[in-house]
């Protein structure tokens, strides 16, 4: 008793009330849904903004460096030009820098030397070697301020604090007034954040050396995990015969993936370290490491792209005689390539925020010259920020912010490169 | 009675054709995809210099038993073959046989035109160059120019070779992949389905290139469209349910079929 066309066509009425009043609830469970939608995107792109602000906030400020102008008069400190490098600087700068000033007592002495950073002597050293005629009559130097001068001058210490709970003393507040006065303090952009390496003292710390770090580090991780990762990718995809076996690699492949990265760590230093003897601290072992890390994600992305391929274009080339090696190398993966390289760099961009392996392999060394090859010791961006979150210094506060937000420059640039390529190079069928 | 002694005559005459009148010879064909048998010892051979078209409803193993004729068939996992499929005497599932050689004799044109995401230059230049049969530039131009004009495309195109493939239409990319197959030269072409995703000004010039390639190679074609069939070939194969019903001149196929299932098929009371 089937009913007939005219019945079933007649049965339903559109315009009843009930009907109605169905289609707005479908229509209210649309909006709920956009609601939530619209809610999920505001509390991520809130806390989102919350990060940069605050890392703005905090690390704007490590951006300049307070420096000061000093004029020094060399002549009488009677260094020979031809053994520049065996003078007492630190006697000689101490000596002309009284000059300047004039009589100090001996107990403020200290206090007075303070103002200035711990190196300033091998500073002025270093620019007279530059130019060795700086060493005739009174010539101008430009050093860094010492950690506490350079946040008193960026208004980190106040001078309302009781002078027992500040690190600028009182009479270092009124040396600091006088150079003020006499123009000679100036805040440069701090070139230094990005060209010096490390060091103990705030003022001079630079990320030079895990930037470096990091280059070689990635270059390794590079050259290690492309090749070979997509030549496993090829394989598993285009060649291996389906069975079991075949079954379990791709299997484990995926496992391996959601393995927390610090087990390679922990690979790294028995394997790389304990075995081969690697050096510690070696972008080589930490390449290795991160390699190792990245290949399973990169397989599984290669294989995603190659299999996106449609098959129609592997058998036209498959239909006119072409070999299989000629099909996958002529016609599938340069098909593959821009989703490879995409998937290829955003790895990349994963190996250069990862810190724990690197501390189990010696990459949160205190290291304070840049490594000039794979072999030398060396820091990485995230563990150079682990190193400095770390450090007491007040001014390793700011810049630990403002590692992070050259962290995430890095970051943006590696992921803008990735879009641009999957827009420049997509492709529809 | 008539019927039956003309079938009769035709079928004696059949057994007279010596076997050089055969391109491809299939013997106890049979098709299994993992444990699902899609083709049931399919004896079917395939006149030199002929259409053959290869009709029947959906699912029937048309496309399977012409995927065998160049091993097409390989590429999809668990896919096995018995039987024998024979290329001017030789069997072709022999283990010493040549994938690749195969390919470039028995040639084929795809249901969905794909060209490769490349120049039209560069997708009918692709295959001679791989097989290294032009030795120069200008060698290869004329392969190119020679089976587009083939492919009745020349004129439409020649100023545009440098273009993208995958930016002409439909019916034109369809002609430039059978451009692509008739460049290396094939023996034997075979065509699925050439013009389903064809409207139909497109699929007469596919039909009538056809015919003009029928003088230099050997075509099988599967179709849905009995019209097509019966317009195009000179031999049709009705299959059914992974059995070949019949095979037969089309002309007598598609006036007096010998069996009773390609009658009703014809007249469209099933497929």
């Amino acid at each position: 008793m089937n009913p007939t066309a005219e019945q079933t066509a007649r049965s339903v009425n559109w315009q009843s009330k009930e009907m109605a009043a169905r289609r707005k609830a479908r229509y209210a469970a649309e909006t709920r849904l956009k609601i939530y939608g619209l809610a999920a995107i505001s509390v991520a792109l809130g806390f989102l903004a919350f990060l940069l602000i605050s890392l703005t906030y905090t690390g704007h400020k490590a951006f300049i460096q307070t420096e000061v102008v000093i004029e020094l008069d060399l002549s009488a400190s009677g260094v020979d030009q031809s053994k520049i490098m065996e003078a007492d600087w630190r006697g000689i700068v101490r000596t002309a820098l009284l000059q300047e000033v004039g009589d100090i007592p001996r107990s403020e002495q200290r206090q007075f030397f303070g103002l200035f950073t711990d190196q300033a002597a091998y500073i002025v050293r270093d620019e007279v070697i530059a130019d060795p005629s700086k060493l005739l009559g009174r010539q101008e130097f430009t050093v860094p301020m010492s950690d506490p001068a350079d946040q008193f001058a960026k208004g980190e210490i106040s001078r309302e604090t009781p002078e027992s709970q500040r690190r600028m003393s009182d009479r270092q507040i009124a040396y600091f007034d006088a150079m003020v006065e006499k123009g000679s303090i100036t805040q440069p952009f701090n070139w230094a954040l990005f060209f010096s390496p490390d060091s103990r003292y705030p003022e001079l710390a630079g990320l030079a050396g895990a930037i470096a770090g990091s280059f070689w580090t990635l270059l390794v991780c590079l050259v290690i995990s492309l090749p070979a990762g997509i030549a496993a990718a090829i394989y598993l995809e285009e060649f291996a015969p389906k069975n079991r076996f075949t079954d379990l690699i791709a299997v484990n492949i995926n496992n391996l993936a959601a393995v927390p990265s610090i087990i390679f760590g922990l690979l790294g230093l028995a394997v790389f370290l304990g075995w081969f003897g690697l050096p510690r601290s070696a972008p080589l072992v930490g390449g290795l490491v991160l390699s190792l890390m990245t290949l399973p994600t990169l397989i599984i992305t290669t294989r995603n792209s190659l299999k996106s391929v449609p098959s129609s274009i592997r058998e036209a080339a498959l239909g006119i005689g072409a070999s299989k090696h000629e099909a996958i190398f002529h016609h599938i993966l340069p098909l593959a390539m821009p989703a490879i390289m995409t998937g290829t760099i955003i790895s990349l961009a994963r190996a250069l925020g990862e810190t724990a392996p690197l501390l189990l392999i010696g990459m949160n060394a205190f290291i304070t010259s840049e490594p000039g090859g794979v072999m030398d010791a060396a820091t990485a961006l995230p563990t150079q920020i682990y190193i400095w979150a770390d450090s007491p210094e007040r001014g390793f506060v700011a810049r630990t912010s403002a590692a992070i937000l050259v962290l995430l420059g890095f970051l943006i640039v590696m992921n803008g490169i990735a879009i641009y390529l999957r827009q420049r190079f997509e492709r529809r069928w | 009675m008539n019927m039956m002694s003309e079938s009769a005559v035709e079928k004696a005459l059949d057994q007279k054709m010596t076997e050089v009148d055969y391109k491809m010879i299939g013997q106890d064909v049979s098709v299994y995809y993992g444990e699902k048998r899609a083709l049931f010892d399919v004896n079917l051979n395939v006149r030199k210099n002929t259409v053959t078209a290869l009709i029947g409803p959906s699912g029937c193993g048309k496309s399977t038993f012409l995927r065998c004729l160049n091993r097409m068939n390989d590429t999809i996992d668990g896919c096995r073959v018995t039987g024998k499929i024979t290329l001017d005497g030789g069997d072709i599932y022999d283990p010493s046989i040549d994938v690749v050689e195969l390919r470039a004799r028995v040639g084929m044109v795809f249901q969905k035109p794909n060209p490769f995401p490349k120049s039209i230059y560069e997708n009918i230049a692709y295959g001679p160059r791989i097989h290294g049969l032009a030795r120069s530039k200008a060698d290869l131009d004329q392969v190119v120019e020679s089976s587009l004009l083939k492919a009745g495309l020349w004129n439409e195109v020649k100023d545009r070779l440098q273009e993208s493939g995958t930016g002409l239409s439909g019916g034109q990319q369809q002609r430039l992949c059978i451009a692509r197959a008739v460049a290396v030269s094939p023996e034997v072409i075979l065509m699925d389905e050439p013009c389903s995703a064809l409207d139909p000004i497109a699929t007469a010039k596919v039909e009538e290139l056809i015919h003009e390639l029928r003088a230099n190679f050997t075509i099988v074609i599967v179709t849905h469209s009995m019209q097509q069939a019966a317009r195009v070939s000179q031999r049709t194969a009705m299959f059914h349910l992974g059995l070949l019903v019949e095979e037969n001149d089309t002309d007598k196929m598609f006036t007096n079929p010998d069996d009773q299932r390609t009658q009703d098929y014809i007249m469209g009371r099933f497929g």
